[in-house]
């Protein structure tokens, strides 16, 4: 069974938030642990979903060598030593 | 002003130097004194002092904001963040004044303004932007039109030659087609879902003013598939000296066309018995040689299109490679729904299969040319072969056996599988 989009939504922030810190996830390991618990979910549903988390800013893009999708945090770089 | 001796010494040389510019620079904007002494600093320790940064961006788009900062903020605060943005670029670089001077206004405004133009990417580069001023001067960017470029594991602006706008010789129409492929990859130029950077560079014929060979994952190169075009009155005027060679600025007066032309023609393929030039066009490679050398007399045919090269890239993973050939000859028409569809059948074969910063060139060397021609559903060409095949196992598939058993004899126009 596919999730309504909302759902999706929040399926993927709780994946983004368990793996904070711990994994970084690429859109695609997204889309690929989704559809292994969803194998019926539309990939366009799961790309969206991604935008909407992005767009509302409750998830961001970053880049370490490849970009990935992470929780919003602090950026080492920027801290003062 | 920071103190630049070894800086200064790059401006008493012949060539116009970059620390002239950013002296006069930071006569406004002390960043741009900051880079100054930072640079200095680095030449004298041989060290840098950039760090990367990997979060800073624009609400919601991942790509075209590289992060930097400076390990040395106390000292070169103007440098405490130093962003880079990338600013998609117009089809082959075309500006008004008008559309530089607001793109300069808009960087003076929000950034250093130092910028860039162009990177090799293609895009116009702003060097040097403070975190919180991103987001205005995005603002400020997209309230007249322009927009943010790739970077990062996303598809790369797509970048062009002149083509047709300027130059006689383009096969297809290369700025068309690379706004168009802008245009239809948004989503993946701004929202980085692939294993790495895939980049489309269009050229207009095999001169490759923009070297998509080398430097495009997707590299889209004009051809013609019917003869060269011959004027031999104007081949005669060249072999006289009546047409000068490089318009009057080769180091030679004349042509001398059997060893200069026809020798030098890497097919060996034309021939020239001293009033006519011959070309066996079955036999011609499209390497363009004999064309620039007579540009006045030689023309590409008029049965034009584009060939489709995949995988070049500078070493990552593996060592560099250039593009291989996988469609001989396509047709290059609006809205070139061939080269996307192609696009997206790559990208997402790719994608699926494609190691964190595996480019699409060396998943091929991985998994072989034959698994990704049979993901893509693309016939295997002879174009294709590099190099005769030097490994004696060969592993059929059951679907060989298959084809042979009805009748197969090699592989054919319409695809490697009968069923
Ligand atoms: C001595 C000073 C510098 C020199 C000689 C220099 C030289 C170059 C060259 C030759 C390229 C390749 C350009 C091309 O192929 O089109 C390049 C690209 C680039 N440079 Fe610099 N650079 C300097 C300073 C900087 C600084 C201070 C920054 C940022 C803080 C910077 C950021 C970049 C970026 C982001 C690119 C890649 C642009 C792109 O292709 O997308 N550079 N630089
Ligand atoms: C040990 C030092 C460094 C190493 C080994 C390194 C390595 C790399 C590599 C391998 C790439 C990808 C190249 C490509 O194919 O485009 C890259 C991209 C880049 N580097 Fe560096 N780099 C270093 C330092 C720096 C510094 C000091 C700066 C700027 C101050 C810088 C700015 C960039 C930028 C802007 C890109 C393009 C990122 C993108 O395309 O998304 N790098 N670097
Ligand atoms: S690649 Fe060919 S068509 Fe394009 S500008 Fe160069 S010579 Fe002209
Ligand atoms: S284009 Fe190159 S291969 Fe073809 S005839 Fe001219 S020199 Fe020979």
């Amino acid at each position: 069974m596919a999730l309504p989009k909302d759902e999706l939504v929040e399926r993927i922030y709780k994946m983004v938030e368990a793996a904070q810190g711990k994994k970084q996830l690429k859109a695609k390991d997204i889309e690929k642990a989704v559809l292994k618990e969803y194998p019926d979910q539309p990939r366009n549903d799961i790309k969206f979903a991604i935008k909407e988390l992005i767009d509302s800013g409750r998830c961001v893009y970053t880049y370490f060598g490849g970009s990935y999708i992470e929780l919003p945090h602090e950026e080492g770089a920027a801290k003062k030593f | 002003m920071h103190k630049t001796p070894m800086l200064d010494h790059l401006e008493s040389g012949p060539w116009p130097s970059f620390v002239k510019d950013l002296k006069r620079m930071a006569a406004q904007k002390s960043e741009v004194n900051d880079l100054l002494g930072q640079l200095e600093r680095s030449y004298r320790e041989k060290i840098t002092h950039w760090k990367h940064g990997g979060i800073v961006g624009v609400l919601g788009y991942g790509s075209g904001i590289i992060g930097r900062y400076s390990d040395l903020p106390e000292e070169f605060p103007g440098l405490e963040h130093f962003h880079t943005m990338r600013i998609n670029h117009p089809s082959a670089w075309f500006y008004s004044t008008q559309a530089l001077r607001e793109l300069c206004d808009i960087w003076d405004k929000h950034g250093s303004g130092v910028l860039n133009l162009h990177g090799s990417t293609g895009d116009i580069i702003f060097l040097g932007c403070r975190t919180e001023a991103l987001e205005p001067c995005f603002a400020d960017l997209t309230a007249k039109g322009w927009d943010i470029g790739g970077s990062g594991s996303a598809m790369r602006s797509p970048s062009c030659c002149v083509g047709p706008a300027r130059c006689e010789w383009a096969c297809y129409d290369t700025l068309e087609a690379c706004y168009q492929v802008t245009q239809e990859f948004q989503f993946d130029l701004h929202r980085p879902s692939y294993p790495y950077k895939f980049k489309y560079k269009f050229s207009g014929c095999p001169n490759d003013c923009v070297a998509a060979v080398a430097r495009a994952d997707l590299s889209v190169i004009g051809v013609w598939k019917d003869d060269i075009r011959i004027d031999q009155s104007a081949v005669e005027a060249y072999a006289a000296g009546e047409i000068k060679p490089r318009g009057g600025g080769a180091h030679v007066d004349k042509l001398d066309i059997q060893a200069d032309v026809v020798d030098l023609c890497p097919t060996h393929c034309m021939s020239w018995d001293g009033r006519k030039l011959t070309i066996d066009n079955k036999n011609c490679n499209h390497c363009m040689h004999c064309i620039n050398l007579m540009p006045q007399a030689l023309r590409p045919g008029t049965e034009t299109g584009a060939t489709i090269l995949l995988g070049s890239h500078a070493p990552i993973l593996e060592g560099a490679q250039m593009s291989w050939v996988i469609v001989p000859f396509m047709e290059m028409e609006p809205p070139f729904d061939e080269v996307k569809d192609l696009g997206y059948r790559i990208t997402e074969w790719w994608a699926e299969h494609g190691k964190n910063r595996e480019r699409v060139g060396e998943l091929i060397m991985r998994l072989g040319m034959r698994a990704f021609l049979e993901a893509v559903e693309l016939p295997p060409v002879p174009q294709s072969v590099i190099f005769p095949r030097s490994n004696p196992f060969f592993f059929w598939k059951q679907s060989d056996f298959d084809a042979e058993a009805k009748g197969r004899k090699y592989y054919t126009k319409e695809g490697f599988d009968v069923d």
